[in-house]
């Protein structure tokens, strides 16, 4: 029997396309309208099957929750659907066995994970194969094992979806990531804020502070050890130097009579570049970590914040109210007036470059709403990705293609909730946590 | 002053003290005079007194007016706020013996971080105000809250004007 040459991966094709349209820039540009939630017809998921992973001993139900972990991570994109374990013909009882790759075209998967997991002790090992099932070879590289200890087995999890999502779309992956956010308690007119860390998907949730203080904008270093955030501690806002592994924590920057705010790392880790207030005034500084100072990068009589490094360390872009609302500039690293790139109506703010350099992602206000957007570092093909009564604060998912922010509903009930969306605009979600959460900044990929 | 003008001052104070709620940053927030455990000094406690002694707080809040308003995105001083303050100024001058903290608000309009900026500029302003009429800077610092306190919690114009202020908030003691 022959079938018809069958190019793999159809539906990924179309993916990856998408992609690629995307970064050659459509015309469409400046005038874009608002784009809120696309329908999931735009992309259809690509059907893959992921039996659940073997018990090669003691592993009784790491393997079955690293399925399902495996499977949400995989789902959670929206470019993938899982067949249903009921569907299946065959079973995979063996990982190193041979497989009935005739039996999963049948039900039209068109790649096949499989996995196995062993528990020795406190030890937990993960492996797992990821096929082509038309051509019936492994996909390249997507062969792996990974072991740890069994209070890693999330991480596991993430790392064999990284890797499928990785090998199928051409992009970096992101799952085995963590978000630091502010959680929130108590009415909108007293909101208590904590600090807290969770796995990229809401899971594994651990505080960093009480709520003694309000707690704003927690950034990671690139190396994901350290977090930079606001804090009322002292009474006044300072930015705050937290180390991940202890949870010591210093303020940076303690000038009487000044504020401090808006922090980020530069790409090394060994700058920090944040918004100080001195006489109503707010410029733009940078501090070095390792006793080189404070330096003023912007002077102007209006409103400097928000920096955000490119990830070559050579340009920062931030916002500035120069011309009476507040727009988004770029100026080099060692500072100056900068260029200013946002052009459209409204006001904007919070810009972030990607971790690719190829988008800044910004909050744009017009008309009574919010939104996020994407934009080119030089302004061009602005996309809204969003729209709400308010969307803020944008953080780039460590392969630049996705994005977090927090939305607030409206009026005196109003709560905070943590949301993601692709850059597409597509596959906007809300993120679960245990309550009102805020401010989300995402890590690099964990190592 | 005529009497025509202190009558709508007194007004205007006490229809703004009916909204000043002495704990409007709740239990275990972070106080404007210092967060729980900071380095930045104990927490100031300060008797209101009396509002018909006017040498007490409760009077400077509620005759003199402790807090002004602002416009959208601005900072920029209204006649009515200017008033509002000079009689701040004449009370601060009279009263030797009492340090203010600034507190400059938004709206939630606007970005955490630019409306972080704005409610500094905005309490700089009241600030600047102050000094030009004889208040010794030595006796006043500001701190911004953005929009992460108001006092007024629906998402309209009317909660949103209440929440553009900038409130003088007074303790005992000489300096800050």
């Amino acid at each position: 029997m022959t079938r018809p040459m069958r190019p793999p991966f159809r539906t990924l094709l179309a993916l990856v396309l998408g992609i690629c349209a995307l970064a050659a820039g459509p015309a469409l540009a400046q005038s874009s309208p608002p784009r809120i939630v696309i329908g999931p017809g735009v992309i259809e998921p690509m059907p893959i099957a992921v039996p659940t992973f073997i018990d090669e001993g003691g592993a009784g139900d790491y393997a079955r929750q690293i399925t399902r972990v495996v499977i949400s991570d995989l789902e959670g994109t929206g470019f993938f659907r899982t067949i249903g374990e009921d569907a299946h013909i065959s079973r995979i009882t063996s990982f190193d066995g041979g497989i009935a790759f005739e039996d999963w075209k049948a039900i039209n998967a068109q790649v096949l994970v499989t996995g196995a997991v062993s528990v020795a002790g406190d030890r937990i090992t993960v492996k797992f194969r990821a096929y082509d099932v038309f051509n019936g070879q492994t996909l390249e590289g997507a062969a792996l094992q990974f072991a740890g200890t069994t209070q890693g087995w999330r991480r596991m999890a993430h790392k064999v979806a990284d890797v499928v999502y990785s090998k199928i779309t051409g992009e970096g992956g992101y799952f085995d990531s963590r978000v630091v956010f502010v959680s929130e308690s108590g009415p909108k007119n007293a909101r208590a804020k904590r600090l807290a860390v969770m796995d990229y998907d809401g899971a594994n949730v651990q505080y960093l502070t009480d709520s003694s203080a309000i707690v704003l904008a927690p950034r990671f270093s690139p190396t994901g050890d350290r977090i930079l955030y606001t804090s009322y501690e002292t009474g006044f806002p300072r930015i705050t130097l937290m180390d991940v592994g202890s949870l010591r924590r210093r303020t940076l920057e303690e000038q009487p009579g000044t504020m401090t705010f808006a922090p980020r790392f530069s790409p090394d880790g060994q700058t920090v570049v944040f918004s100080l207030e001195r006489g109503g005034n707010t410029d733009i500084y940078a501090l070095s970590l390792n006793g080189g100072g404070l330096r003023q990068l912007t002077n102007a009589p209006s409103i400097e914040t928000a920096p955000s490094f490119s990830p070559d360390g050579s340009k920062i872009v931030f916002e500035s109210d120069r011309t009476g609302v507040p727009q988004i500039y770029v100026m080099p690293a060692s500072g100056g007036e900068g260029t200013r790139i946002s052009g459209g109506e409204g006001r904007y703010g919070t810009p972030v470059w990607s971790p690719r350099g190829d988008y800044i992602a910004f909050t744009k206000q017009n008309a009574g709403r919010f939104h996020i957007g994407v934009m080119r570092t030089d302004g061009s093909e602005e996309r809204l990705l969003t729209a709400s009564f308010l969307d803020e604060g944008p953080t780039w998912a460590p392969n630049g293609r996705v994005l977090m922010f927090t939305r607030e509903t409206a009026g005196a009930g109003g709560q905070t909730s943590l949301w993601s969306v692709d850059i597409t605009g597509r596959n906007l979600k809300q993120i679960p946590t245990d309550g009102p959460a805020s401010d989300p900044a995402w890590s690099p990929l964990l190592p | 002053m005529s009497l025509a003008a202190k009558s709508l001052l007194l007004v205007a104070a006490l229809a703004l003290a009916a909204c000043n709620n002495p704990d409007r940053y709740g239990a275990g927030g972070a106080g404007g005079t210092g967060g729980a455990g900071g380095a930045g000094g104990g927490i100031n406690t300060t008797g209101l007194g009396d509002p018909n002694n006017p040498t007490s707080i409760a009077y400077f809040n509620q005759r003199v007016g402790d807090r002004v308003l602002f416009a959208v995105d601005q900072s920029t001083l209204s006649p009515e706020a200017r008033q509002i303050l000079t009689a701040q100024a004449q009370w601060l001058n009279q009263n030797p013996g009492y340090a203010a903290i600034i507190e400059g608000h938004a709206d939630e309009q606007g970005t955490r971080e630019y409306n972080l900026a704005l409610g500094a500029r905005r309490a700089a302003a009241v600030q600047n105000f102050l000094i030009s009429q004889g208040v010794s800077a030595s006796r006043m610092r500001t701190i911004s809250y953005g929009k992460e306190r108001p006092i007024e919690v629906c998402s309209s114009e009317a909660c949103y004007q209440k929440n553009r202020r900038a409130v003088t908030v007074l303790s005992a003691g000489a300096g800050v």
